[in-house]
């Protein structure tokens, strides 16, 4: 833990009431409703507002001590803004090296060459700003603030301005960069998507509160989360392709507590993936049946049964070896298949996205 | 020409030149301050700069006259400086037309700067570039439309005044008599001829400055 944030601000129609201790590795993903906070939280952390109480360390440096404040230009971060905001005057190369050239070549670790290449920008280095789509101009954004070489990456909805083929296009950068650098990223967002695609530990909040924090799988798995996922409600498995099916086109993922046949996406035995199961998609039977088509079906342990949003459905929280699941069922199936915790049941598994 | 009215034009260009130039030094961080200010002092402080658009010359020229005067506060410092007293002295002029011309150059520039908005330079302090820094990597070169009519106008404002110069300045050949103020001379001698050459020069050149700078905004806003 080396990310030390706590800060106390009032503002108009809502406090922000934060204490919070973020892994040094990975990315963390700030998540909540528009208005729950999470822009200002970075906007604090960056130095770029200011609150009179507050407490920030980064890696053992302080970057704040309540009016003891490190302006922003002297913190090691980088800033992703939802708009690319990239200097009109300049051209795409002397927006990329404008932080770069500001840091000590000593302090340098990440290669012009190298951002320019994870990010894909290198066709269009000479060009201006304005002649570029909304999603180059992100990633040129991204690759800006990469070579500065922050101690912390901070990213404030950097797809939300984008549309669907843009955030698509841009998705795999951003997977790429986060499993290749060593930078512990702050990502702020309200898409559970982007979320169970890109973070490795959440930070839920709501009404300027941080109301749940833990690693993804474990907290997207609490029934008690204050945020309605609604739709969105499931949990993410890491895992590795360990089996190909060329017949039927299928691929087993392996993952700690068990295995899934997916879709075939291509990855290589061995390539690490995510899986992403709705709640919604599992169904609960009592006997494990061969005559469905169902083709994932593990055995767990019913842990505990919550309200829904609907007063006719509940969620069950099913545990394997180690991780949990999350499904979607009736409250009368609830009854009557008598699902109460240590029960071990059957769990039906519709679909399994494969989502990295 | 005259050799009475080349001086003027000098003079003229001169004047124009030295107050423009002034003007950008001591303009541009007002403007800077009025367009990123929250303090209460901005609109008194911009209604102070707006005053000699509304206000006719002789009233701008009569108090100038009464502060950079013998009895004046100025004048009493400037006097005590060993600079002696500036009204009906060239450099006279120049206060005068700072302070009759800053609206045309002040105004531009805070447009300019409140148009940038606070994002491009939350961006330069993320890329670590200091507030100074980002003054000048970031926010002038952004601004740049706003300086360029920031300049013509002023300059242009400068080369047309009369009231003021009349006022301050009065009516000293080489030192004071500048372009209108020789025309006015023309006039009254009903030497009509030399005051076409310089009445209409004046109305070409102003012609042709606001027509390059209208066609500069046009080109800038076309895509």
């Amino acid at each position: 833990m080396t990310i030390e944030a706590c800060f106390r601000h009032g503002y108009p129609g809502f406090t922000l009431d934060v204490d919070l201790s973020l892994p040094e590795r990975g990315v963390t993903a700030l998540f909540g409703h528009s208005g729950a906070g999470k822009t200002t939280l970075l906007r604090l952390i960056a130095g770029l507002e200011q609150a009179a109480n507050g407490k920030l360390t980064v890696n053992g440096e302080v970057w704040q001590n309540n009016s003891d404040v490190l302006p922003p230009h002297r913190r090691s971060l980088g800033y992703v803004f939802q708009e690319a905001s990239l200097f009109s005057h300049l051209s795409v190369r002397d927006n990329l090296v404008y932080g770069m050239k500001r840091v000590p070549v000593r302090l340098r670790r990440v290669a012009l060459e190298r951002a320019i290449e994870l990010l894909g920008i290198a066709g269009f280095l000479q060009r201006m700003p304005d002649s570029l789509s909304g999603g180059e101009r992100q990633r040129v954004a991204i690759a800006r603030a990469l070579v500065t070489s922050p101690r912390l990456l901070l990213m404030d909805e950097p797809l939300a301005a984008l549309d669907l083929a843009r955030k698509t296009e841009i998705l795999p950068y951003l997977e790429r960069l986060f499993e290749e650098l060593e930078m512990p990223v702050l990502y702020v967002s309200h898409s559970p998507d982007e979320v169970a695609r890109l973070a490795d530990y959440l930070v839920v909040m709501d009404a300027g509160r941080a109301v749940a924090t833990g690693a993804l799988s474990e907290t997207l798995a609490r029934l008690d989360l204050p945020i309605r996922l609604g739709e969105d409600v499931g949990v993410v498995l890491q895992g590795s392709v360990a089996e190909k099916d060329q017949q039927w086109h299928l691929a087993r993922i392996r993952c700690s507590d068990g295995d899934f046949w997916v879709r075939d996406a291509g990855h290589p035995i061995g390539h690490g993936v995510r899986v992403r199961i709705l709640a919604r998609d599992i169904s609960i039977a009592l006997h494990r049946t061969d005559d469905s088509s169902i083709v994932n079906i593990l055995p767990v342990e019913v842990v505990e049964v919550a309200d829904d949003t609907h007063p006719a459905q509940v969620l069950v929280k099913l545990r394997l070896a180690t991780s949990c699941l999350l499904a979607r069922v009736t409250r009368r199936s609830a009854a009557s298949l008598n699902l109460i915790p240590g029960r071990r049941v059957f769990a039906q598994i519709k679909a399994v996205a494969l989502i990295a | 020409m005259p050799s009475a009215d080349l001086h003027a034009v000098w003079l003229t260009l001169k004047l124009a030149s030295c107050t423009t130039l002034i003007l950008l030094l001591v303009g541009t961080p007002l403007a800077w301050w009025l367009a990123r200010t929250h303090s209460w002092w901005k609109s008194p402080v911009a209604a102070v700069v707006a005053l000699p658009i509304v206000l006719p010359p002789t009233v701008i020229g009569f108090y100038l006259l009464l502060l950079l005067g013998p009895e004046g506060v100025v004048g009493q410092f400037t006097a005590w400086a060993g600079i002696g007293l500036l009204p009906f002295t060239f450099w006279g002029l120049v206060v005068a037309s700072v302070f009759y011309s800053m609206p045309f150059v002040v105004q531009p520039i805070q447009n300019a700067f409140e148009a940038i908005g606070a994002r491009p330079l939350e961006v330069a302090a993320t890329l670590r570039a200091s507030p100074l820094d980002a003054f000048f990597t970031v926010a002038l070169p952004l601004a740049r439309p706003g300086f360029l009519t920031a300049i013509v106008l002023g300059f242009a404002h400068t080369v047309g005044e009369f009231g003021i110069v009349l006022m301050i300045g009065g009516n000293i050949p080489g030192v004071t008599r500048v372009i209108s103020v020789q025309i006015y001379d023309h006039v009254e001698a009903l030497e009509y001829v030399q005051a076409h050459w310089l009445a209409g020069g004046m109305l070409t050149f102003s012609f042709l400055v606001l027509l390059a700078l209208y066609l500069l905004n046009q080109a800038k806003q076309r895509p």
